[in-house]
């Protein structure tokens, strides 16, 4: 996702934390030990795909446009994404992320690839790269996400 | 709180359990902190007669959040370089997902040691919902 301003902020970090049910107070007692030793409060690892909070196409609805989810009826409208799944997730962490960085995101697209699936029918995979900037311009977290669209849904083995 | 690499060897593994009979309310505690709000993690009825799935499922980066944790409360904090999974079977309502991570290797890089590390995160009936690697910067 490319993101103009994705601000790290102490409440977004908590509840990210919350949701992931990771306990640890590094991620909401500033006066905790954790926080302390690392100079202040860090977010999780994975929490830069909170972005999506930032991302002017995050998949989320918006007044005065038809949402694809359920309303009166089963879909309010066409779907709006594509529909791919997450295949893969890889983060390279530069240095740690903390409550107070702003940063930019850009993103690279990678590699196209299929293959066939019992499961899911034909496979079309493909993979974004999303590099994370500080106000610094440093780099602090480089994300590798793979996205699969299958032919039909995916169901539960077994 | 970080491990020291002369009290790590290879082998050594540590099991956690991550989330505990998985609600749908967490799915939507995910949605609302990630921002990602597609109806199949929340919206029953669109993901049931629209999507063709036989239920809302969690987000694969619930998953991997939840992973985490046992990087982080083992490794400490801010010593994780290196997170990278592959999403292998969904995770549904109700699931209860326990993570294993084991040291694969132990390294020098430059004057830092460095652990590398397999990490699978199985569901209730064994099956494996994620599986990847991590790396992290150890005390000497």
């Amino acid at each position: 996702m490319a993101i103009e301003r994705f601000p790290v902020e102490a409440g977004h970090v908590m509840l990210f934390a919350r949701a992931v049910g990771d306990p640890n107070p590094v991620y909401f007692d500033p006066s905790s030990d954790g926080a302390r030793s690392m100079g202040g409060l860090i977010a999780p690892p994975t929490f830069t795909m909170a972005g999506q909070q930032f991302d002017g196409d995050g998949v989320r609805p918006r007044p005065g446009v038809a949402w694809f989810g359920s309303g009166r009826d089963s879909s309010g409208g066409e779907r709006a994404t594509t529909g791919a799944l997450h295949a893969e997730q890889h983060f390279k962490y530069h240095r740690p992320l903390r409550v107070g960085d702003v940063l930019t995101a850009t993103l690279r697209d990678g590699d196209t690839w299929s293959k066939e699936s019992n499961r899911g029918g034909k496979l079309v995979f493909s993979e974004h790269i999303t590099d994370y900037f500080d106000e610094g311009g440093e780099l602090v977290v480089t994300a590798r996400m793979i996205r699969v669209i299958t032919e039909r849904p995916v169901t539960p083995e077994g | 709180m970080a491990l020291r690499a002369s009290e790590l060897k290879v082998g050594d593994s540590k099991t956690m359990l991550v989330a505990d009979n998985l609600s749908r309310t967490q799915i939507v505690m995910y949605a609302g902190a990630s921002g990602d709000y597609n109806p199949i993690h929340s919206d029953e009825r669109y993901t049931v007669e629209v999507a063709g799935y036989p239920s809302v499922f969690a987000h694969g980066m619930l998953t991997m959040g939840a992973t985490g944790r046992l990087l982080t409360d083992w490794l400490g904090d801010g010593r994780v370089t290196d997170f990278g999974v592959r999403f292998v079977n969904q995770v549904w309502p109700g699931d209860t997902l326990t993570s294993t991570a084991t040291i694969e290797a132990i390294r020098s890089e430059g004057d830092v040691m460095m652990a590398d590390l397999s990490i699978v995160t199985v569901n209730q009936k064994d099956q494996p919902v994620v599986s990847g690697t991590a790396s992290a910067r150890l005390d000497p």
